[in-house]
């Protein structure tokens, strides 16, 4: 448990009339505490004390197989890519103290740039110290003052904090809802610049998004599109470059936006474009500016991972396997998941409310398996989830083990 | 449209959205005395701007806190 965030109130001698800035927070403090104090486990301060695979851990003691990391392709312990990091941290240090467009472009964010572009096939790639920085930089910069964006309403907080960055006039439509989002465009001012906003799978309940229309659509309608394939990388596709190459569109999407954390295994974020004039959002996306680049060994472990991933075709069979047995065993015990079919590499088990989806939490990992407790407001329909997201490296035994663990919890907690 | 006939139509689309039958003045907050939620928002929210074929923007959103500036907002929108 973190100490910081349980600590008994104190009363904080404040002169003249200032009111304590942390009383908005009482709330969800309020709440923390109202289910930490029935002996819940806290769901949100594990710590892994020792990482033995991509799918085992010794967290708070235990052995525990891991089905909540997003560690898709298991590359997070391949030995190339391990070599590859130790090697660019031998020959060109622990950082490089700087931002990418003054002392902090190394041959190796070249190098894992040159990755990107031949993963995706397209002309332009830019690496962002992480995820995040990419969707935030990117929208930010491009939809200015008198823009418009149009977003799915459960987009990722990192495109929602973009829209907020920048100026544009942000217009959300209905989760994967190709009518709304096409109404919306229709109705926006004649030559205003739009933007449509899309994720190839959306990580809360794992569904995919219905890109071929609303691509073709969003096109139709002269706007640009940017899809964001943080959770497909690697994984959807023939080659693993997403829902964008599964839905036919590769060519008609402006911006693909990714992670290094997720399939990749390390952190850093990117933007793949076939735009002539991408190449100026280096100078102008203050995200990629004003912080420093990855270190050498980030991006010499991901520019490995991302050559491998292009040949993971075996690793991305037994993957769909693994999705498929589990979301049909979940299924099958009686869970309530988050879609009807296995739609990528994430299932989410839907839980009662909030309590009860917290005790399973806690007989799932006092039973050897982490997932995801996901709970509002970062769910749509304040649902609380628990979110299951499979590895390449699960075996079919590990698969089986974890449903025997979530038929035991569920037992216990009186879910199934 | 004017303002009383776009009163006259949001007040009858926010009825089955007003679950505890609050009486809604000019006054009336939607955060507050309505209780909406986010997703309660965007539903609501979508079916004024179908209705009267606008688009009210997260921006224009942030703007409008009580009854009688939506009222406000749309007749204004509307005759844009």
């Amino acid at each position: 448990m973190s100490r910081g965030i349980s600590q008994s109130d104190q009363p904080i001698e404040r002169s003249g009339d200032g009111t304590d800035l942390f009383s908005k927070f009482d709330d969800i403090i309020a709440l923390r505490e109202g289910l930490l104090a029935s002996g819940q486990e806290d769901p949100f301060s594990l710590v892994m004390e020792k990482v033995l695979s991509p799918t085992r851990a010794i967290c708070n003691g235990r052995e525990t197989i891991l089905l909540g990391t997003y560690n898709y392709m298991g590359m997070t312990f391949d030995p190339d890519v391990i070599e590859a990091g130790k090697q660019a941290l031998t020959d060109f240090g622990s950082g490089t103290t700087g931002s990418r467009v003054l002392n902090g472009t190394y041959q190796g964010h070249k190098e894992c740039e040159d990755a990107l572009r031949e993963f995706y096939g397209m002309d332009h790639a830019m690496v962002f110290s992480t995820g995040y920085q990419a969707n935030l930089g990117i929208i930010s910069t491009i939809a200015g003052k008198g823009d418009y964006i149009i977003l799915d309403i459960d987009s990722h907080a990192s495109i929602w904090d973009g829209c907020a960055m920048g100026n544009a006039e942000v217009v959300p439509f209905k989760h994967n809802d190709i009518e709304a989002m096409e109404k919306r465009l229709k109705r926006i001012p004649e030559g205003a610049g739009k933007l449509v906003i899309l994720e190839g799978v959306y990580s809360m309940l794992g569904d995919v998004a219905p890109l071929k229309e609303m691509v073709a659509i969003a096109k139709r309608h002269g706007a640009m599109v940017l899809v964001d394939e943080a959770h497909s990388m690697g994984f959807i596709g023939e080659n693993g470059r997403g829902v964008v190459e599964q839905a036919g569109v590769m060519d008609d999407v402006d911006f693909i936006i990714g992670t290094f954390s997720k399939s990749v295994g390390t952190v850093g974020g990117f933007c793949v474009s076939n735009h002539p004039k991408f190449e100026i959002m280096r100078l102008v996306c203050r995200p990629y500016v004003f912080t420093a680049s990855l270190p050498p060994s980030v991006v010499a472990t991901a520019a490995t991972s991302i050559r491998k991933l292009m040949h993971g075709s075996n690793k991305r069979a037994h993957l769909w396997e693994n999705s498929k047995t589990l979301h049909k065993g979940l299924k099958d015990l009686g869970f309530a998941l988050g879609t009807d079919e296995p739609q990528s590499a994430i299932i989410a088990v839907i839980m009662p409310d909030l309590e009860q989806g917290a005790a399973m939490w806690e007989a799932l990992i006092k039973g050897g398996l982490y997932v995801n407790l996901a709970r509002p407001p970062a769910t749509p329909a304040n649902m609380t989830l628990l979110r299951c997201s499979l590895c390449a490296e699960h075996s079919e035994s590990e698969v089986a083990q974890i449903l025997s663990i979530f038929e035991a919890a569920g037992k216990q907690v009186g879910i199934i | 449209m004017d303002r009383t006939a776009v009163d006259a139509k949001i007040r009858e689309l926010a009825e089955p959205f007003n679950k505890k039958g609050v009486e809604i003045t000019e006054g009336t907050t939607f955060a507050n005395d309505l209780e909406f939620d986010s997703l309660t928002v965007m539903d609501f929210v979508a079916e004024i701007e179908d209705e009267f074929d606008i688009i009210i923007s997260m921006n224009q959103q942030a703007e409008i806190e009580t009854y009688g500036q939506l009222v406000d907002a749309v007749t204004k929108l509307q005759a844009a």
